[in-house]
C-alpha cells in the first residue's frame, strides 16, 4: 500500500500547519499555482504508522548482521546521533556569524586535528559530502597541483582495474582520461605494468590500500616510489580505511591527498544511502589547493571559518555551506567515545574477524579468492566451484542468505572475481554472530547440492521475492498516478 | 573496549582458529616500516557521560538567536514525528538498497518521495537525491550539456545564488563548459530578455532560471522558459520546494515548461544544523531520465507477480559504466529524504500552501514594519515570495553586529557578494516568526540606527 492510496480527500493535520491561511493580493495569478500538488492527504497516525512499517520492511546494522564488502556496516553508536542532534546545534543557521556556533566550530576542529593525526596528512578540510565528492576533490587538487607548475602536459589518471567505478568517474569528471592498471595473480597492482604505463603524460594513481581485493598492497613502497618518479601524485581512497585505523598511516605509505569515508570508519549512519561525509587530506604541497571553508584558530583562540579569501588558490567550494556539519559532529563524538587506544582497536578487530571468517569458512569447503594472502578487515570468497558444481551462483547465495536472517555480502564486485563475493563483518559484531554467519553459508553449500531449486528460487521469506530488473528497466514505472 | 563485543576467550578461541598468536600477527604482510604508527593528536578515550556533557556544554555556549537569515537555508517548523520515525535504526542503520528484497522500506518511500517531487515540480520523474542544491544545479548544468549536444556554455543569471554559482564553476571547470552570467536589472531585481538577448551565444546550451531568485523576487519565468526554448536552449530550474506550494510549477512554465528542475531539499523538514546534512532534488522531463545522475527507483513485480521496487537504469551509473557513468555520486542524501517524504506526508497539499502562504504574508508584514524605520528602503519594485533586499544608510555590518547583541540574526549582508547595490541586507521571514518577533526586530532596528545618525562617528565603532 502506498501513502497516496490511503489518501483521502480533506484529511489534514491542522496542528502541524499554519492556523490562518491569508489570502495572497500582491503577487499576479499568472505566477501562482492553479492546482494542488499531488500530495497525500492523511492523518498524522496514519504517516506514522505507514513509515514506521515500511521500516519494518529493511534490513539494517540494528536488526541485521549486515556484511556489505566496502561499506563498513558497523554499529552507529546511538549517542552520537543524540548529541549530534541537541536543539541549539539543529537551530543555528548556517550563516550565523561565527561568533554564535563557537562550540559547534570546535568540535569541527578538534575533528580536523584527530583526522590529520590518524592519516599522518599536514592538513584536512572537512567539506566533501561523501566519498565520491572527496575523490572530485582530491583529484581536483592533483589538477590544480600540475597547473600551478605550468605541468599541463599530464592528462591521464592511473586505476587499478578493481577499483571502485567512482575512481575512473571521478577522473573524467576531473577532466582527466582514464588507464586501468592489471593486478597480479596475489591481488597486489601489477608492478610490471605499472612501471610501463606511467609517464610525462601521469597526473597520479587512486589507490585503495588495502585494496578492493581485500588484501594489502605489499609493494605500496615501490609502488610510490614509480608514480612520484614519474611526476604524478599519488591519491589514497579512503574506502578501506577501517582495516588500518591507528596502527599505519596513509601519509607514511607516501600518499599526497586522502579521502575519508566517515560513514564507514566513523561509524556515522549509512542512512539508507546517505548522507556521508569524505573529508580530504593532504601533504605539504597540496596545502593551498584544499577546498573551502575550513576550520581555523584564530589568535585570539576563537574559531574562524577561512574561505577563498583567505585561500585563493582553494580548487574552491562544493557545497552551499559547509558540507555535511551534523554528520562531522557525530564522527567527532565516535573519534571521543573511541580514544587514541581505541582507534587502533578497529583495526584489529576487524581484521581478527575478517580472517576468522574466512579460515572457517575455507574449512567449510569455501574457495577464496586470495588463500595464501592475509585477510584485511574483508576478503573475497569466489563462489566458481559451487557454481561449476551445481549452478547455483553469488546472486542466488547472497538471496539465499536473507531467508536466514542475513544481508549479503557484496555481490560481483570487483568483476575480475568470478562468483565474487566480498564479506566484511567489521570490529563491532561478536563470535557469536559470525559462526551463526558461517553456519547458515554452510547450510546453503549442502543446500545447492542437494536441493539446487531451493537456492535458485530465494528469498523465499523476505516481503517480497526476486524482483523482476528488466521489466523495472524497460517498462519505467516511476512515480505513481492517480487510477483513471 | 567501547563498541568491541570480544570476551578473552572469544579472543583466545579465534586467534587459534587462524593458527596465530597474537593479534598483530594479523597484520605481517604490511611492511614493518609502515607499522606502529603513533598517535599524537587524538585524545584519551572518555565514555558517554562525558561526551554528553562537553557537547551540552557547547550546545549551551552556541545559544538561540532570533533568526531571520534564509540565503538558501530556512526555518520552518517540523513536526516531532518526523525525525522521531527518520532515526529509527532500519532507516538510519541501513545503507543503499542493493539488495532490494531487504530494501523493500527504503525503496517504496524513495518511490513515494519520486512521486511528490514530479509532482511538486510538475515534471515527469525525479531521482533519490543528490547532495544539496548547489551541487545539483552543477550536476543540471553538465546533464543540460549532455543532453544538448551542440552547447558547451550555460546562462547563469547574477540573481541565482552567488554560493550556487561557485560551486557550479568549482564542479564544472575542468570539463570546459563555459559559464554565462547575464546582468539583471538594479530596479526590479530580475532579468529582463534583453539582458539576456544580450548574453546569448552560438555555443549556449541552457539558460538557469532561479524562482524565487536569490534576491526573494520573482522572475518572469513564463517569458524566460519561452525564450530560451526559441533559442534551441534547455530550461534548468531552480527552485524553493515550499514555494511551489503557491507558486507555478516549473512543468507549467511558458508554453511547454522547464526541461530540468534542482533545489535545495532542506525545508521540507531538515533542520538548520549549521549547513547540512540537507538534501539537494533533481526532476526532470521524459526525455532525460537517462541523462539524469543518481540513483532512481522503479516499481516492478516479483516472480509472483507481486509489486515491488528496486532501483533502476543503473546503466547511468558509476558501479556500472564507471568512467562513462552520467556523474561519480554514488552515496547521496538517503535519510534527509526519509525526513522530506515523511515531513509532506505529515503537511500535506494544504498544509504545504498555508506553509508557503504564511511564510509570504509573514516576509511582506515584516517588510512594512522595517519601511517605517528612518534609514531603511525597499531596493526592488517586484513581488518577492518569503525574502526581500533592503538597503541601511549605514554599515550593514556594523548593524548586524549591533542586532546580533540583541539576540537577533537580522539578515545577510549582500555587501561582498552585490558590492554595486550599496549596503544592503537579505532578510527573511517564515511562518515560525510571530508580529511580536517582527516588531522586536523593528524596534531594535530603529533605536540603532537613529543612535548611529545622533552620535559622533567615533561612538559608532561596536
Amino acid at each position: 500500500m502506498l501513502i497516496f492510496e490511503l489518501s483521502r480527500p480533506g484529511r489534514r493535520n491542522p496542528s502541524q500547519f499554519p492556523s490562518a491561511a491569508p489570502e495572497v493580493k500582491d503577487i499576479p495569478q499568472s505566477f501562482l499555482r492553479q492546482r494542488r500538488p499531488l500530495l497525500p492527504e492523511v492523518s498524522e497516525m496514519q504517516a506514522v504508522r505507514h513509515y514506521t512499517r515500511l521500516s519494518q520492511k529493511n534490513f539494517s546494522v540494528d536488526t541485521h548482521f549486515y556484511p556489505l564488502g566496502s561499506c563498513t556496516m558497523k554499529y552507529n553508536p546511538r549517542a552520537c546521533n543524540t548529541l549530534s542532534m541537541l536543539p541549539q546545534f539543529l537551530a543555528r543557521h548556517p550563516l550565523a556569524p561565527p561568533a554564535t556556533g563557537q562550540g559547534f566550530l570546535a568540535c569541527l576542529f578538534e575533528l580536523q586535528e584527530i583526522l590529520k593525526d590518524v592519516t599522518g596528512m599536514k592538513a584536512v578540510s572537512l567539506t566533501p559530502m561523501a566519498g565520491a565528492q572527496g575523490e572530485f576533490a582530491g583529484v581536483a587538487m592533483i589538477r590544480a597541483y600540475h597547473e600551478s607548475r605550468a605541468d599541463t602536459a599530464r592528462t591521464e589518471i592511473l586505476v587499478p582495474d578493481a577499483a571502485h567505478g567512482t575512481n575512473p568517474a571521478t577522473a573524467v569528471m576531473c577532466g582527466y582520461t582514464v588507464r586501468e592498471i592489471p593486478t597480479d595473480s596475489q591481488g597486489g597492482i601489477d608492478i610490471g605494468k605499472l612501471r610501463a604505463a606511467v609517464g610525462p603524460q601521469t597526473a597520479g594513481l587512486m589507490l585503495t590500500n588495502p585494496s578492493t581485493l581485500g588484501v594489502f598492497e605489499k609493494d605500496i613502497q615501490e609502488v610510490q616510489a614509480i608514480v612520484h618518479k614519474a611526476g604524478g601524485l599519488l591519491y589514497y581512497d579512503g574506502a578501506n580505511l577501517n582495516a588500518i585505523l591507528g596502527k599505519v598511516k596513509p601519509g607514511d605509505m607516501g600518499f599526497d591527498v586522502i579521502h575519508m569515508n566517515l560513514h564507514k570508519t566513523f561509524s556515522t549512519p549509512h542512512g539508507g544511502g546517505g548522507p556521508g561525509a569524505g573529508p580530504v587530506g593532504v601533504n605539504d604541497r597540496l596545502v593551498p589547493f584544499l577546498p573551502v571553508p575550513i576550520v581555523a584558530q584564530a589568535k585570539d583562540g576563537s574559531y574562524v571559518m577561512e574561505t577563498e579569501r583567505e585561500r585563493p588558490h582553494s580548487i574552491g567550494q562544493l557545497s552551499a555551506h559547509a558540507g555535511n556539519a551534523g554528520v562531522l559532529l557525530r564522527a567527532y563524538v565516535y573519534a571521543r567515545l573511541l580514544g587514541r587506544e581505541g582507534m587502533g582497536r578497529v583495526a584489529e578487530f576487524a581484521t581478527l574477524n575478517a580472517n576468522y571468517m574466512m579460515v572457517r569458512l575455507k574449512q567449510q569447503g569455501f574457495t577464496a579468492a586470495f588463500p595464501a594472502r592475509r585477510a584485511t578487515h574483508e576478503f573475497i570468497l569466489t563462489l566458481k566451484p559451487l557454481k561449476d558444481a551445481t549452478g547455483v551462483i553469488a546472486m542466488d547465495v547472497a538471496k539465499r542468505l536473507l531467508d536466514k536472517g542475513f544481508h549479503a555480502p557484496t555481490t560481483y564486485f570487483p568483476m575480475l572475481v568470478p562468483e565474487c563475493f566480498l564479506i566484511e563483518p567489521t570490529e563491532t559484531e561478536s563470535k557469536e554472530d559470525l559462526d551463526r554467519f558461517i553456519a547458515a553459508m554452510s547450510e546453503i553449500a549442502h543446500e545447492a547440492r542437494t536441493n539446487p531449486e531451493l537456492v535458485k528460487n530465494a528469498p523465499h521469506t523476505t516481503v517480497v521475492r526476486r524482483l523482476d530488473d528488466v521489466k523495472a528497466a524497460r517498462e519505467l514505472d516511476l512515480r505513481w498516478t492517480a487510477p483513471a | 573496549m567501547p563498541f568491541i563485543p570480544h570476551t578473552d576467550a572469544d579472543i583466545r578461541a579465534m586467534l587459534e582458529a587462524i593458527g596465530i598468536q597474537d593479534i598483530d600477527d594479523l597484520f605481517d604482510e604490511i611492511p614493518a616500516a609502515l607499522r606502529g604508527a603513533k598517535l599524537m593528536a587524538v585524545p584519551e578515550a572518555i565514555t558517554e557521560m562525558e561526551v554528553a556533557r562537553l557537547m551540552q556544554e557547547r550546545a549551551e555556549a552556541d545559544g538561540r538567536y532570533l533568526c531571520f537569515i534564509g540565503a538558501g537555508a530556512y526555518e520552518h517548523h517540523i513536526p516531532a514525528a518526523v525525525w522521531q520515525i527518520t532515526t529509527r535504526g532500519e532507516f538510519y542503520s541501513a545503507y543503499t538498497p542493493y539488495q532490494a528484497e531487504a530494501s523493500q522500506g527504503t525503496l517504496q518511500l524513495l518511490y513515494e518521495y519520486q512521486t511528490m517531487m514530479a509532482g511538486l515540480t510538475g515534471m515527469d520523474v525525479s531521482n533519490a537525491s543528490l547532495y544539496d542544491g548547489a551541487s545539483a544545479l552543477a550536476e543540471a548544468v553538465l546533464m543540460a550539456i549532455r543532453s544538448h549536444k551542440k552547447g558547451r556554455s550555460v546562462l547563469m543569471p547574477k540573481t541565482v545564488h552567488p554560493v550556487y554559482r561557485k560551486v557550479v564553476e568549482a564542479i564544472v571547470c575542468n570539463q570546459q563548459v563555459g559559464l554565462i552570467e547575464p546582468a539583471y536589472d538594479v530596479r526590479s531585481g530580475n532579468n529582463p530578455l534583453d539582458a539576456l538577448e544580450a548574453s546569448y551565444r552560438e555555443d549556449c546550451a541552457a539558460l538557469v532560471i532561479p524562482q524565487p531568485n536569490f534576491f526573494g523576487v520573482l522572475e518572469d519565468v513564463d517569458a524566460m522558459t519561452d525564450w530560451a526554448h526559441g533559442h534551441g536552449l534547455l530550461v534548468i530550474a531552480c527552485v524553493n520546494p515550499i514555494s511551489l506550494a503557491m507558486l507555478k510549477a516549473p512543468g507549467e512554465w511558458g508554453n511547454s515548461g522547464a526541461d530540468i528542475v534542482v533545489g535545495e531539499g532542506q525545508p521540507l523538514g531538515v533542520p538548520l544544523s549549521s549547513g547540512g546534512p540537507y538534501f539537494g532534488f533533481m526532476a526532470c522531463k521524459q526525455d532525460y531520465v537517462r541523462q539524469m545522475p543518481g540513483r532512481i527507483i522503479g516499481r516492478t513485480v516479483d516472480r509472483d507477480g507481486r509489486p515491488g521496487f528496486t532501483l533502476t537504469l543503473q546503466a547511468r551509473e558509476q558501479h556500472i559504466r564507471r568512467s562513462k557513468a552520467t556523474s561519480n555520486i554514488c552515496t547521496n542524501q538517503g535519510l534527509l529524504v526519509t525526513a522530506a517524504t515523511i515531513y509532506m506526508s505529515l503537511l500535506g497539499p494544504e498544509g504545504l500552501e498555508r506553509v508557503a502562504a504564511q511564510s509570504h504574508s509573514n516576509t511582506l508584514a515584516l517588510l512594512e514594519r522595517l519601511k517605517d524605520v528612518a534609514g531603511v528602503e525597499p531596493v526592488f519594485d517586484r513581488p518577492v515570495f518569503h525574502e526581500a533586499v533592503l538597503r541601511l544608510n549605514s554599515p550593514v555590518a556594523d548593524v548586524l553586529r549591533a542586532m546580533e547583541a540583541q539576540g537577533i540574526l537580522a539578515g545577510l549582508a549582500l555587501t561582498d557578494d552585490y558590492p554595486e547595490l550599496g549596503q544592503c541586507l537579505l532578510v527573511c521571514a517564515t511562518e515560525t516568526k510571530t508580529l511580536a518577533d517582527m516588531d522586536r526586530y523593528a524596534e531594535h532596528l530603529r533605536r540603532i540606527l537613529s543612535k548611529r545618525r545622533l552620535d559622533p562617528p567615533c561612538a559608532q565603532k561596536m
